[in-house]
């Protein structure tokens, strides 16, 4: 009896001792009745998130919804295998398609943004930088390095969309100013990877002063003749649009990014009346010749090394 | 119209106007009230003028009397010339832009314009200016150039345009070539916010040797209506916006973005157009003939210099 009782407990999770339950009670009363109750009304899960896989392993590609290894994913650039959707990606990633073997050199790694103007709004600025350094494991809104890209030496500098809208404060004017010098110095081609809303507004005329210093720098890299590639992603709007990213000898773009100076809603709002389609895209930026060429992710590094080593 | 502010000294004004009338008519002693209450209009316009907050500044930088870019160069030069278009596509009446002659110097003016009936504000598109704006403002700046006349750039804008045409003609592309082509000028540059400074369409002329504004001017990345719709989703909290995102002379001079405040008359540069025209026109000149001591060299680099200092980070 003890022995038995033991085997139960380890095999059976359920409530112990068992309740037991009338036979009558377990099974349909009549060939009308189902086995089990729908105690809820209608299937609640959505369709879309029922296909939702785990994170890590599988990949499911927004715009075309494709489920992929995440892997093969990587391996494409980060681009949909099926569609060629350009997934949005970050410093990390870029840095991984641009530079051979993923090795480079960090500059200005852990400058930091002050609070200038002590500013406040639903939240204080320091809180929310806090809060997305916390989320991103980034410092700021932009990572600069340099280093090889198929043997040749180039400066590089990515902005993070997930830092606060990849906003421009006065880090990423200065790590981008730096960089900029630093490509000067060196005489190494620079390539600035653009995802940004724009300016930030809780460093107000210290972000709006950004553009200029930005602009000043590349003046300056014009003057040296050393070559700047800006390569603008989806988004690059406000402050950034209306400075330093188009400003390249080479303005290109990813596929489908959405590029301008004024956001759409903005300009829904202000004209009063629907945009037509492929408003703001690359497609429609090199249409009106803002563009030099677009270029899919998994032959940019190809493309662009075989341009700087013809301006040689 | 009246700014909520300016109503009490209105009523005092008139209260004034009447009691002269009644002097006029009647033989009534009023001298010493008269006296009193002038003096008190006085006190009470010091201590409104002297307190005001940052949104009543923009308030002022928006007033419907306020003088505009036109009033300016008509009122301080001899003699002006005014060009138009950009050579590619249209003339924008948003930007306004021509030779003066101010004390026999000559000098480029460049600035956006406003109007002031619903006609007028319709053709200058209420300041906010086009691609073509700022293109013809740079063909205007490399104009002067060429003659080597220093440059003088009024803003006053709610910001570029945004609409489709404008994104059709790459307002982004306009805006940061201006920026970067103004730190290359080998003539003296001097900006001067007048009204409305906002955001990529005032920096889109106003990068020089001295960036001066305005007593009540604002100069920012966003407009406080702006920055209140995206950071607290609503429209109403543009008072508390304005305070957040420190935008006036003051607070620009103090965070070292600007290099002078030029003082506007008690009651703003409307309630005496004259004297702020007479102002402006002197700092211009006084400023122009101090960076003219200066090689192009030095004046390219000066500039480039100051800009790139401005930011502050934590290393």
């Amino acid at each position: 009896m003890h022995q038995t009782s033991h085997s139960i407990r380890f095999l059976y999770k359920g409530r112990y001792p068992p309740v037991l339950v009338p036979l009558t009670t377990c099974y349909p009363k009549n060939k009308h009745m189902a086995w089990y109750k729908r105690e809820k009304k209608g299937i609640i899960t959505p369709t879309s998130a029922k296909k939702e896989t785990p994170e890590g392993h599988w990949y499911k590609c927004p715009k075309c919804k494709n489920v992929m290894n995440s892997r093969d994913h990587k391996q494409n650039a980060y681009t949909c295998i099926e569609c060629n959707f350009h997934a949005r990606i970050g410093s990390k990633e870029y840095f991984e398609v641009f530079f051979d073997k993923n090795e480079f050199t960090e500059l200005d790694a852990n400058m930091m943004s002050g609070d200038p103007l002590n500013f406040s709004d639903t939240k204080t600025y320091p809180t929310r930088i806090q809060q997305s350094q916390y989320k991103s494991g980034l410092k700021d809104a932009v990572r600069t390095g340099h280093g090889k890209m198929k043997g040749e030496n180039i400066v590089l500098a990515v902005m993070d969309f997930g830092f606060i809208g990849g906003s421009m404060g006065s880090v990423v004017g200065e790590k981008i100013s730096r960089a900029i010098d630093f490509a000067r110095e060196k005489k190494y081609p620079l390539i600035v990877v653009s995802k940004s809303g724009g300016a930030r507004m809780m460093e107000a005329g210290y972000s709006l002063m950004q553009m200029a210093k930005t602009s000043a720098k590349l003046a300056l890299l014009a003057e040296a003749k050393v070559p700047y590639i800006s390569l603008l992603t989806d988004p690059t709007t406000g402050g950034v649009s209306a400075s330093f990213s188009m400003l390249g000898d080479f303005n290109i773009a990813e596929p489908e990014a959405l590029i301008g100076f004024a956001g759409p809603r903005i300009i829904r709002e202000t004209i009063g009346r629907d945009l037509p389609e492929g408003f703001q895209t690359s497609e429609y930026l090199l249409e009106h010749g803002f563009l030099d060429f677009i270029i899919d992710r998994t032959e940019m590094k190809n493309k662009l090394a075989g341009l700087i080593k013809m301006l040689k | 119209m009246l700014l909520d502010f300016e109503k009490p000294i209105a009523e005092l004004e008139q209260k004034l106007d009447d009691m002269k009338q009644l002097a006029v008519e009647s033989d009534a002693n009023v001298a010493d009230a008269i006296k009193v209450l002038e003096q008190n209009i006085l006190k009470v316009k010091k201590e409104t003028y002297t307190n005001l907050t940052r949104w009543q500044r923009v308030q002022l930088s928006r007033h419907q009397n306020r003088p505009y870019t036109l009033d300016y160069i008509h009122e301080m030069c001899d003699n002006f010339v005014e060009l138009h278009g950009d050579r590619n596509i249209a003339d924008d009446k948003a930007m306004v832009g021509g030779f003066g002659d101010v004390n026999g110097q000559t000098v480029m003016f460049i600035g956006q314009q406003k109007g002031r009936n619903t006609k007028q504000r319709q053709y200058r598109n209420f300041g906010m200016a086009n691609p073509e704006g700022y293109r013809k403002a740079l063909r205007l700046m490399r104009l002067a150039e060429k003659f080597d006349k220093p440059i003088v750039t009024l803003i006053d804008t709610p910001g570029a345009f945004p609409g489709i045409e404008a994104e059709e003609r790459g307002q982004a592309e306009a805006i940061a070539r201006n920026i970067k082509e103004m730190f290359t000028l080998k003539v003296p540059v001097i900006c001067i916010v007048i009204g409305e400074g906002a955001s990529g369409g005032a920096l889109g002329i106003a990068v020089g040797d001295k960036v001066m504004m305005l007593e009540n001017t604002w100069y920012s990345v966003i407009s406080p209506e702006n920055c209140s719709t995206i950071l607290w989703r609503s429209w109403d909290y543009k008072e508390q916006a304005a305070e957040a995102l420190k935008l006036t002379a003051d607070d620009m001079k103090g965070f070292k973005l600007i290099d002078e405040i030029i003082p506007e008359p008690l009651g703003g540069a409307h309630a005496n157009p004259k004297s702020t025209y007479e102002t402006v026109k002197q700092v211009i000149l006084k400023e122009i003939k101090a960076l003219q001591k200066l090689s192009t060299e030095e004046l390219v680099n000066r500039r480039i210099e100051k800009f790139s200092g401005m930011g502050e980070v934590q290393e």
